[in-house]
């Protein structure tokens, strides 16, 4: 369907003659920029990524090369270090700005938006000098590009852009801080967020109506971003910080997939830039604090629960024998599912229980159970209340290894 | 692997961690000393000590025993060599088929190591989940009075 609709953009594009642009002269780049200007470019690089797909692996650093699948077909990262004849080392800062931000080479070409100059089209003429003056203070690489695997005309492209590309920076939203502002336009643009973590159309465009619901990368499902997230427990600021930084956050995921990469060029980032990415990504999520608490307990409750799978293990050595059984086999007690003792709200029946048994009184008949007193420690009785309770289907009890500590000092 | 640490020997078992400790004990260890009698804790025969405390161990998987120190009728005393419980079981000639001997015996220390001075009526109640078919109970009870005396020293 896709490939149809984008045979039919490529007849148009021959009949309307949405074309290339006038190429922009060859120079030979400067080889020299100020200190700072490079140092705030190398930032800037970390946080647009550029690594990701301009650096294959084992290669060296901006050679290109590396293959990114697309659904159109595979396309490869180019050659962008200063190299004259395969890198860019003859591009002014004209034809590097152009590429950048309006999606054409310095022929004049249309560049395919697996770039994401429809991100970087946002960048201010300051940061994409200071782009450009990292990128040509980088070691020069000659290394051929290799031919992409998408089988669309360039021309195609243009009529593409013309539908689905707006030129322009990003304007600032006066109600917010400055702080956020900031974030939003590392983000919006040369962060590029958008560009996995937002779902695409047939023809590769994200949907704008649906900004960070989501999106397909490589195999991956990026995660949504915004109120749909589906992070159990909600992004906050210093979460999302951490996790920028290190990969890791507490109560959350480390990273894995393409975002690895992602993280490894954040890691280099400075504080204050990563706080401002934190800030505006965090307030994607337009739930409300309740209902973002309540979320956060709800995971933090099943995860509770989850504890249980050591307690499973005490359960499968301990009690399967005969509850799993049921009473319709000899030897075999009542499944465990329906035991009341699983069902009110203090785990301290089920503990006397299991630490005591049910033994009729001397000399009588009555029913009858084990005691495992001895048996088992304090922390494998509290890990075989907690499964237990899970067995129930109902909220956890709280604090089980308190009850089970007064327990065992004869408190109860 | 599951490593148990058996009358002060550690020993590593290649077996299930689900697999009853008793198992392990007669068929990995060759430790017979302990009883299959019920299979459901409720005869007593197969009672060994964990951390000084009597368990069953046909009910009692080894994966929950790592780092307990568990005591069997063979940590008691041998043949040769046995010790005051065992003494006093052979003085009081307490045994009759035998078959419960072990696991009282370990129910039995379990009681003096936490209450050396222990009365009849509390080796009787300690005695409760042990069945004895025989009907040597008299004698059972005063072994284990008998071995409290010769643990406290007096012969």
């Amino acid at each position: 369907m896709a490939f149809r609709v984008l045979a039919l953009f490529g007849l148009l594009s021959i009949l309307v003659g949405c074309a290339a642009r006038e190429s922009v002269a060859q120079v030979d780049a400067p080889k020299s920029f100020p200190r700072e200007q490079v140092v705030k470019g190398a930032e800037l690089a970390h946080i647009g990524n550029c690594m990701s797909c301009h650096t294959a692996q084992g290669g060296k650093p901006y050679a290109g090369g590396t293959p990114l699948k697309t659904p159109f077909g595979t396309i490869y990262g180019t050659n962008i270090t200063p190299d004259a004849e395969t890198g860019i080392g003859g591009w002014p800062l004209e034809a590097f700005s152009r590429a950048m931000r309006e999606g054409l080479d310095r022929e004049g070409r249309h560049l395919f938006p697996a770039f994401p100059y429809d991100h970087f089209t946002k960048l201010t003429d300051e940061d994409v000098a200071a782009l450009y003056a990292f990128i040509m203070t980088r070691e020069p690489v000659k290394a051929e590009n290799r031919r992409n695997g998408v089988p669309i005309p360039r021309a195609a492209v243009g009529i593409w852009k013309s539908r689905y590309f707006t030129p322009g920076r990003l304007q600032p939203d006066p109600a917010r801080s400055a702080e956020w502002n900031r974030g939003a336009y590392l983000v919006e643009g040369l962060g590029h967020c958008g560009a996995c973590h937002t779902p695409r159309n047939s023809l590769g465009a994200e949907k704008k109506d649906q900004a960070f619901a989501g999106g397909e990368v490589e195999g991956w499902h990026a995660p949504a971003l915004d109120s749909a997230s589906p992070s159990p427990v909600p992004w906050t600021v210093e979460a999302m910080q951490a996790y920028l930084r290190n990969g890791i956050a507490d109560l959350h995921p480390i990273s894995a997939g393409p975002m690895v990469d992602v993280v490894h060029g954040l890691s280099q980032v400075s504080d204050d830039a990563l706080r401002a990415i934190s800030v505006y990504t965090a307030s994607l999520d337009k739930r409300s604090d309740e209902e973002r608490r309540r979320a956060r307990e709800a995971a933090l409750e099943r995860a509770r629960t989850a504890v249980a799978l050591k307690g499973h293990a005490v359960y499968d050595g301990a009690c399967a024998d005969c509850h799993n059984r049921g009473r319709e086999q000899e030897g075999g007690a009542l499944q465990l599912p329906l035991g009341t003792a699983l069902t009110i709200p203090t785990p301290r029946n089920l503990a006397y229980i299991i630490r005591d048994g049910i033994l009729p009184h001397e000399g009588e008949r009555g029913g009858w159970m084990p005691p495992y007193a001895g048996a088992l420690t304090d922390e494998q009785l509290t890990d075989l209340l907690i499964y237990l309770r899970a067995l129930s289907g109902r909220p956890a009890w709280a604090d089980v290894a308190g009850e089970v500590r007064k327990l065992s000092k004869g408190e109860r | 692997m599951t490593k148990l640490e058996i009358n002060g020997r550690v020993q590593e078992v290649d077996a299930d961690p689900a697999t009853p400790l008793l198992y392990v004990l007669r068929d990995n260890l060759g430790l017979n000393g302990a009883k299959f009698g019920c299979g459901l804790g409720q005869c007593g025969a197969c009672v060994v000590m964990a951390d000084g405390e009597a368990i069953y161990s046909c009910l009692t998987p080894i994966s929950v025993l790592e780092k307990r120190k568990i005591r069997t009728l063979e940590g008691l005393g041998s043949a040769e060599q046995p010790g005051p419980m065992q003494r006093a079981f052979i003085e009081e000639q307490a045994a009759q088929c035998g078959y419960c001997i072990p696991g009282v015996m370990l129910r039995a220390q379990a009681l003096l190591e936490r209450s050396p001075r222990a009365s009849e009526a509390e080796v009787r109640a300690a005695l409760q989940p042990h069945l004895c078919r025989c009907g040597t109970h008299m004698r059972i009870v005063h072994a284990v009075l008998r071995a409290g005396e010769l643990m406290r020293g007096k012969s």
